[in-house]
């Protein structure tokens, strides 16, 4: 039976609520465009203040003064302390706005903030990170960090879903990670296009034949919800205890320290119970329509 | 794989999984392995359908000639999939193309001889019904999430 989600921790890492609400400044180191769509933002704090540390998975929101502010995920390396680097896709104002952000230029931030995958829990197991398109940048901290202890864990194996080969996130670190670093990757493209060789279809068909022992394992899914869903259900099949099943979801957030309730999720609020929930705990929810 | 019998083979398959002996020994008579070039065509649209495949190693394309936007892979298979069901359903013939892309082996089975087995003994043709139904399922419920395109950009 599942239950409802208990236990909640408010403003982790903050000393009141206003230092939450309060953007710190940061400056633009450098503005990376992935994909046609896609850019990687890389910012350092201004005004000489200690860059926080973070966990993979959390995020940070970012103001783009006199535009607006929006949650990001981080997706850089958590080995590099000095700086955050996030990955988003061109959707709206803000993002726009953001990718127009040249180096030098300033935006604020607030976090990190949420939960994080449990990378720890992980040791001594085989690790399947499941990704569909932009979904792969909140999981690309773990993989880093997971190849930065890369004996602790057993296989490791990576799934990456995109739209098209055009829509290919993080093309050089895939490969890297593949052959510099023993990483089973396996990308699969829903559309194909006349130069691909690779996989065609949807990212839960690459489940069924990738190298883990779903009894050892353990699983980070991010993606589009109906994604998520889809790979829950074959990572079942598989054998895989929902409890070793974590996903990342995604509302829309205002405040990110659960006063405002934009994100609320059942019982929860992803912004601080979230974004990283175990699928035992949200199980009940998940396909619920009204959620 | 390669040096093993073809029956330990389907024994060991999940496709096959849970079929009596008497019928994996009626299925293994019924095969035969063969390998294919990358770019070979294991069976064009339209072709009758007398044979369904095994992958036993590689990757095969399923793709479909669209006038005026080429050739469109629908679908990749890989080792341990099953490649095709027309020759089960009238009149067995071919909807789509198959290439290989890579080096590929697959157990080829003689579709005529497991059909008519099937007709002969309904105990026997319904667990590769159950078998091939499993197989179809999972590819609709594939295609259905390939069409709901869910990666695609979209505005709040």
């Amino acid at each position: 039976m599942n239950k409802a989600p208990d236990g909640i921790s408010i403003l982790a890492g903050h000393e009141s609520a206003g230092d939450a609400m309060t953007p710190n400044p940061y400056r633009i180191r450098r503005v990376a465009k992935d994909t046609h769509d896609t850019f990687t933002i890389e910012i350092e704090p201004a005004n000489g203040f200690q860059n926080p540390s973070y966990h993979p998975g959390q995020f940070n929101m970012l103001y783009v003064f006199g535009t607006g502010e929006i949650p990001i995920s981080i997706s850089g390396d958590p080995g590099e302390s000095d700086r955050f680097s996030h990955t988003t896709r061109v959707a709206g104002t803000v993002t726009r706005a953001l990718h127009n952000l040249k180096r030098g230029e300033m935006l604020g931030v607030r976090g990190p903030f949420g939960s994080h995958w449990p990378i720890e829990q992980a040791r001594g197991k085989d690790v399947v990170l499941v990704a569909g398109g932009i979904g792969l940048a909140p999981l690309r901290p773990a993989l880093l960090q997971l190849i930065c202890e890369r004996d602790r864990y057993r296989q490791i194996v990576l799934l990456y879903g995109a739209r098209t080969p055009q829509d290919i996130l993080y093309l050089k670190d895939l490969e890297k990670w593949k052959t510099r670093y023993g990483i089973d990757v396996y990308i699969t493209v829903d559309r194909s296009t006349k130069d691909w060789r690779g996989h065609v279809g949807v990212v839960t068909t690459l489940l069924s034949g990738a190298p883990f022992d779903s009894s050892q394992a353990m699983a980070f899914v991010c993606g589009p919800e109906i994604m998520m869903r889809f790979t829950v259900m074959a990572l079942l099949k598989r054998g895989m205890p929902s409890e070793k099943i974590f996903l990342s979801l995604e509302r829309n957030m205002k405040c990110a320290v659960g006063f405002c309730g934009h994100c609320q999720y059942g019982p929860a609020f992803i912004c601080k119970d979230g974004p990283v929930f175990s699928y035992e705990r949200i199980a009940w929810l998940f396909s619920k329509r009204e959620i | 794989m390669e040096n093993q019998t073809i029956e330990v083979v389907l024994s060991e398959c999940a496709a096959f999984k849970g079929l009596a002996p008497s019928s994996l020994k009626y299925l293994a008579d019924c095969a035969s392995r063969l390998s294919f070039a990358p770019d070979a065509f294991i069976f064009r649209e339209g072709e009758k359908a007398n044979r369904f495949y095994l992958i036993e190693e590689g990757m095969v394309s399923l793709e479909l000639s669209v006038a005026g936007r080429g050739v469109m892979t629908i679908q990749t298979l890989k080792k341990g999939d099953l490649l095709g069901w027309s020759w089960f359903d009238a009149p067995y013939q071919w909807h789509f193309d198959a290439k290989a892309l890579e080096p590929t082996r697959a157990i080829a089975f003689d579709a005529a001889a497991i059909r008519a087995r099937c007709e002969e003994d309904h105990a026997f043709g319904y667990e590769i019904l159950k078998r091939f139904v499993h197989v179809m399922a999972e590819r609709l419920q594939a295609a259905r999430l390939q069409l709901l395109d869910v990666y695609k950009p979209h505005t709040l």
